[in-house]
């Protein structure tokens, strides 16, 4: 069949590219980065190897599950540096050894917020080895249109009849948080006893399947929960708060709601792989990034913000707006931290997810 | 060096880059796949060799439900293409006159020089609540709310046989076109009926084409990843995604494995079932296109 000799053909191609490539960059060194979409803006990778000209940025997007699995299959090779969540450091290590200590005193710590710094090494400290340090922070919450649905707030309310059939939800860790917390729990402290989160987690599947009948999709990825945002489909929903600073920019109504229970915020890292083979150019890029005006370029670019102190000053315009919008300062210290997933747990949550989406009974 | 010899180190030359494509791309992965799938995690970094993995499977309806699903739809979208696509071909074939007969190709093909993510995007587009046909609906005033489109399985059986309609059609055209016009019109000279010359004397002939368009369809629908997800609803799971969970989101490679395997073995039994019922073999279908 021709279809399948064309993929063979291609394949092939694709096969010599890749052998051919490393022989033509002998002279340069390669940093190459595992990180989200928008981690890696073009201008910054720009002004980087100019500064280093000896130094080429080579860029993988991915996500958290897919930056442990493509570590997991190679042992911790392929990748100079990666950017998985402060949670999935602890946890990814001890099963399956991907990760190496870092050497902190190549780093300019002086310049972090200390909260989040001494968070993440916390976190990620490992027989009294760091593991990672701090890049950029953000929250998972809610947003609403002001207009459509004014007293949106908190996880309970997706689950109200009046917005039937006009909220959105991702099915993932975060929702099964997020629900735990508003029936009044706290699925971080039972990570001690498995058997008391399963618990939980089994009130908050009967719940969730309760409330698929509410729930008019479960959104995949940022740009299709813009679309059914801005489209006013749906009128609230579970988000990442840079998707919902974005929208505020198109659409002033649509605003990120910490929910009442505290928003769950996370803090992508910068770790290094097992195997990686330029840790000077790692440090490099780390120390590189952390600069004032290439946080603002990452901000801007990410809508995170950045570990850096003052990290809220270095947002641009808009997003600052958007920001100011939607936290108050005691929403900031009722921030809930995510807490390491201990062995075991991911397995745990992965079912209750199934059984939510196979449950028909919505 | 005898001509022997040439002879066949040209055939083992020539058929080295098969044998090597078969060889690591296929059989290594899929031992490196089985010996997954027959270990058992005990702890971290701890395992056990045990058909564990297939006990899971069977204890949990949840997976088998998804899989029989997975199955049944796979089984409504190859009808549902056969239906479709035997018009066409047999247009293709028998009707229209030469150039007709590439443009018409060429409509059927050029779908896919599209990728399946876009056209999936095009469907999202055209279905959705604010989409085209929700719109267009209310502005010539058949409906007077928005309606949803999206999100369900219909969705997904529409976006699926719109992806896979090509792979039926070529094989049936191609051996309908072998078929003498003779035939058909000796059944009719024999006084059958348009539908009694369809029924004893066009689809026995072009049952090697049908089953082989069927096959190719079922296996391809069953495997398929992207449609199903993007266009499916809340309640809708697909087979392949539940694979993808299990590897990525709950880093169980073991049990993604062992899905895997499933995977396979339910679709070579249908494929085995649908051609003893028809009374084809591997060799007179699939092979011979």
């Amino acid at each position: 069949m021709t279809y399948g000799k064309m993929t063979a053909l291609m394949a092939s191609a694709a096969f010599l590219g890749a052998v051919a490539l490393p022989g033509a960059a002998v002279q340069a060194e390669t940093l190459r980065l595992l990180t989200w979409g928008s981690y890696a803006p073009e201008e910054v990778i720009q002004k980087f190897e100019e500064k280093y000209p000896d130094i080429d940025v080579e860029v993988t997007f991915s996500n958290n599950e897919e930056m442990i699995a493509k570590l997991r299959a190679t042992g911790g090779a392929g990748f100079d540096l990666a950017q998985p969540s402060h949670d999935r450091i602890y946890a990814a290590q001890l099963e399956y050894n991907i990760y190496k200590p870092m050497d902190l005193s190549k780093i300019d710590t002086s310049i972090y917020e200390e909260k989040l710094l001494d968070g993440v090494k916390a976190n990620t400290t490992i027989d009294g080895e760091v593991y990672s340090v701090p890049h950029q922070w953000g929250t998972s919450g809610l947003m609403a249109d002001k207009t459509k649905a004014p007293d949106f707030k908190g996880w309970g309310d997706l689950c109200d009849p009046q917005y039937k059939g006009r909220t959105s939800m991702r099915l993932k860790r975060t929702i099964l948080l997020g629900t735990a917390f508003a029936m009044g729990e706290d699925p971080f402290a039972a990570y001690a006893d498995l058997d008391k989160y399963q618990a939980i987690l089994d009130k908050v599947v009967d719940k969730l399947i309760e409330c698929k009948d509410n729930v008019k999709a479960y959104w995949k990825g940022g740009d299709d929960l813009s679309a059914l945002m801005l489209s006013g489909e749906i009128v609230a929903s579970e988000t990442w708060d840079s998707t919902a600073f974005r929208l505020y920019s198109q659409n002033p109504n649509i605003v990120f709601v910490p929910p009442a229970t505290g928003a769950l915020a996370w803090i992508d890292t910068f770790t290094l792989p097992r195997k990686g083979e330029a840790d000077d150019a790692a440090y490099k890029w780390i120390n590189f990034v952390m600069q004032p005006e290439i946080v603002e370029l990452m901000s801007a670019s990410s809508g995170g913000t950045s570990a850096r102190k003052g990290g809220r000053d270095l947002l641009p315009a808009d997003k600052k707006a958007a920001v100011n919008a939607a936290f108050t300062d005691e929403d900031i210290a009722n921030l809930q931290f995510f807490a390491n997933i201990p062995p075991g747990v991911e397995d745990m949550e992965g079912k209750a997810l199934e059984k939510i989406k196979a449950a028909t009974g919505g | 060096m005898s001509q022997r010899d040439i002879k066949r180190l040209t055939l083992f030359l020539l058929f080295a880059p098969f044998a090597l494509w078969i060889l690591l791309l296929i059989v290594l992965p899929h031992i490196g796949m089985g010996y997954l799938a027959l270990r058992e995690k005990i702890g971290p970094r701890q395992y056990e060799f045990g058909f564990g993995n297939f006990v899971e499977f069977a204890m949990e309806p949840i997976y088998w439900n998804t899989l029989l699903r997975t199955g049944s739809m796979s089984l409504l979208v190859t009808a549902l293409a056969l239906i479709v696509g035997f018009p066409i071909a047999y247009y293709i074939a028998k009707i229209a006159n030469y150039r007709t007969r590439g443009a018409m190709f060429l409509l059927c093909l050029i779908p896919l020089w599209v990728s399946d993510l876009i056209r999936a995007f095009g469907w999202i587009l055209l279905l959705r609540e604010t989409g085209v046909i929700s719109s267009s609906l209310q502005a010539i005033g058949l409906i007077d709310a928005p309606v949803e489109l999206l999100y369900n399985d219909v969705t997904v059986v529409i976006g699926l046989v719109y992806t896979v309609m090509l792979f039926m059609i070529v094989p049936l055209v191609s051996t309908l076109d072998g078929m003498d016009n003779s035939m058909i019109e000796a059944g009719y000279n024999l006084g059958g009926s348009g539908l009694t010359v369809l029924r004893r004397i066009i689809i026995p002939y072009a049952m090697p084409g049908i089953v082989s368009g069927c096959i190719i369809v079922f296996m391809l629908t069953a495997g398929s990843y992207l449609t199903p997800i993007l266009l499916g609803g809340k309640n809708s799971s697909w087979f392949t995604e539940m694979i993808y969970e299990q590897f990525i989101t709950r880093y169980n490679w073991e049990a993604g494995a062992t899905f895997g395997f499933l995977l396979l073995a339910f679709t070579s039994l249908v494929v085995w079932l649908g051609l003893k019922l028809s009374r084809q073999t591997l060799a007179g279908t699939v092979a011979r296109s």
